[in-house]
């Protein structure tokens, strides 16, 4: 497969699949969550400015706990990912594909120090480009991955038709084949469906255009057991 | 088992476990849901998640469609987060490290804690020394602007220590969290280049703060000077230290992996690097709450500051020798 999936085993003898997430979301996703950091540092150097030097005690604060803790806090306490990160669907997880626990989150938020050297994450990126996962150097030491939290259902189901049996027997990579197809149907278009289904002459024959998709349609609905 | 049979049979439990997802996960949000009738009881949970996860292994194995797999494969991760999740009693856990389990860590790494000692002190005592009997070599070392402005910090004439008279206390409690730990934080951090940023780190600590100890005595504000950094130099110079030393934890990982590869070392020398880092962060708080509030007074005499700041060493170095030795792990 030429997917950037992690597979990860469980002790209950199952794979589960994870997406990684590549260099450009996680830079976006870093945008966002500067963004959000300026703006805020902004409003309270406003508020916190006529308070005199007491208030700039608490704005030195506030940017320590911003730029140093809250990350790794966000990673532990709100679902592992940061504001930046929920916005573009990013979760930050060990691994062994177990949420992320305070250990790893401060490693990996205490090492950004080094993978923003020696301007704007250059460490950090070729990191990411010279191994598999896209770890910066950060998520090498800490031991965790970044990857795309699961999206909803895609929502297509094989569409019903009359089930009818293939004239030859299938192997399971065909049948599985046959399924993928049928359920992709909804998202193409007629035209690209009819040149796609017209392609195994052995279950299609002559057909051509619609004849084609709808032959092979009622092949998978037989194929999933439909009756 | 054809498919719609595999998913009429099975489709029921499924969604039981998946509303049983959906209220835990609202759960962790503080936003309970209340439970219906027919609702899968948490005693019977672990059964249902192995369910799914044999679901999702047969359906696999029998190339079911692939909106199915994903189906299951995304109920299956979500069980998975949250049977594996992160539990437990974090309070007790944060006081046992403090009353044992820090000074403990700090014993088992000395080699690396003496190392880092040697790198931070050696260049400080030095110049301090040196400075003495060749007060001029200073202005290789800092620039005239930086030496004046210290001169005027700890000025004998001063209401108060190391500070212009204009600043605030709380203004430099916040300023001191900010640029001690984030000092602290990238001695540590660089320390992932081989050692070679904590060592830098530490050296050039050690520079420049014997440097000024040693400018500052030889032009006679010792008194003010040595009164102010007495109280917390036990808390802020130890932590520096202990931030090198986790830094050339994981340096001495890549450099030295033994039998692992140097990832996998890595990752085994982040863990008790970072424990030390959250001893050391703990180490720079007290520090700046001393360094804010107690340093600058010019209320007691010399030699109480003095007396305070050989206590707080005695309590410091008594901390790391003997804390957590008499208790069983």
């Amino acid at each position: 497969m030429l997917d950037t999936a992690r597979r990860i085993a469980t002790p209950e003898g199952i794979e589960l699949a994870l997406r990684l997430a590549g260099p450009i979301p996680r830079a976006l996703a870093w945008v966002v969550d500067f963004l959000l950091r300026l703006a805020i540092l902004g409003l309270l150097a406003m508020v916190l400015g006529a308070l005199g030097g007491f208030g700039k005690g608490l704005f030195f604060l506030a940017w320590f706990f911003l730029e140093w803790l809250f990350p790794a806090w966000c990673e532990v306490n709100w679902g592992g990912a940061t504001p930046g990160k929920k916005a573009l669907n990013l979760i930050v997880l060990h691994d062994d594909g177990t949420p992320v626990r305070w250990p790893a989150a401060l490693a990996r938020n205490l090492l950004r120090a080094v993978d923003f050297l020696p301007l704007f994450y250059c460490f950090g990126l070729a990191a990411m480009l010279m191994n598999r996962e896209f770890k910066r150097l950060g998520d090498l030491a800490a031991g965790t991955i970044v990857v795309y939290t699961e999206h909803k259902p895609r929502g297509f189901a094989i569409p019903a038709a009359p089930p009818l049996a293939p004239p030859v027997a299938l192997t399971l990579a065909e049948q599985r084949a046959i399924l993928d197809f049928a359920e992709r149907t909804p998202g193409l278009t007629e035209e690209r469906a009819a040149e796609l289904a017209s392609i195994p002459h052995g279950l299609v024959g002559s057909l051509e255009g619609r004849a084609a998709t709808e032959r092979l349609v009622r092949i998978a609905n037989f194929l999933v057991g439909r009756r | 088992m054809r498919q719609a049979i595999f998913e009429t049979r099975y489709g029921p439990d499924w969604r039981r476990f998946e509303a049983w997802l959906d209220r835990h996960e609202k759960l962790a949000r503080r936003d309970p849901a209340q439970p219906d009738a027919d609702a899968l009881p948490d005693a019977e949970v672990p059964r249902a998640y192995r369910h799914v996860c044999q679901h999702l292994a047969l359906a696999r194995d029998r190339e079911y469609s692939p909106d199915i797999v994903d189906r299951l494969n995304r109920l299956a991760l979500r069980g998975h987060h949250l049977l594996y999740g992160a539990r437990g009693s974090r309070g007790v856990r944060a006081l046992e490290f403090l009353v044992a389990g820090f000074p403990r860590l700090v014993r088992a790494e000395r080699a690396l804690v003496i190392a880092a000692a040697c790198l931070f002190f050696g260049p400080l005592i030095l110049l301090l020394a040196a400075l003495q009997s060749y007060p001029d070599f200073v202005y290789y070392l800092m620039p005239p602007e930086a030496l004046a402005q210290f001169q005027e910090m700890y000025n004998p004439g001063n209401k108060r220590h190391g500070m212009r008279d204009a600043d605030d206390n709380v203004a430099m409690f916040g300023f001191y969290i900010w640029n001690n730990v984030k000092i602290g934080f990238q001695t540590f951090a660089s320390g992932i280049a081989f050692g070679l940023g904590s060592i830098f780190y530490l050296v050039s600590n050690g520079v420049l703060i014997g440097a000024t100890a040693g400018y500052i005595t030889q032009v006679g504000y010792g008194t003010p000077f040595w009164s102010f950094v007495s109280g917390h130099s036990a808390m802020e110079l130890v932590a520096i230290v202990i931030s090198g030393a986790a830094g050339l934890r994981l340096g001495g990982a890549l450099v030295a992996p033994g039998q692992r590869s140097r990832k996998a070392a890595l990752v085994a020398a982040a863990q008790p690097a970072v424990r030390l880092m959250y001893g050391a962060a703990g180490m720079f708080l007290i520090a700046a709450f001393i360094e804010a509030f107690w340093s600058p007074l010019t209320a007691f005499p010399p030699l109480t500051k003095y007396g305070v700041g050989a206590i707080l060493w005695g309590v410091v170095l008594g901390y790391f020798l003997f804390g957590g030795r008499g208790r069983a792990a």
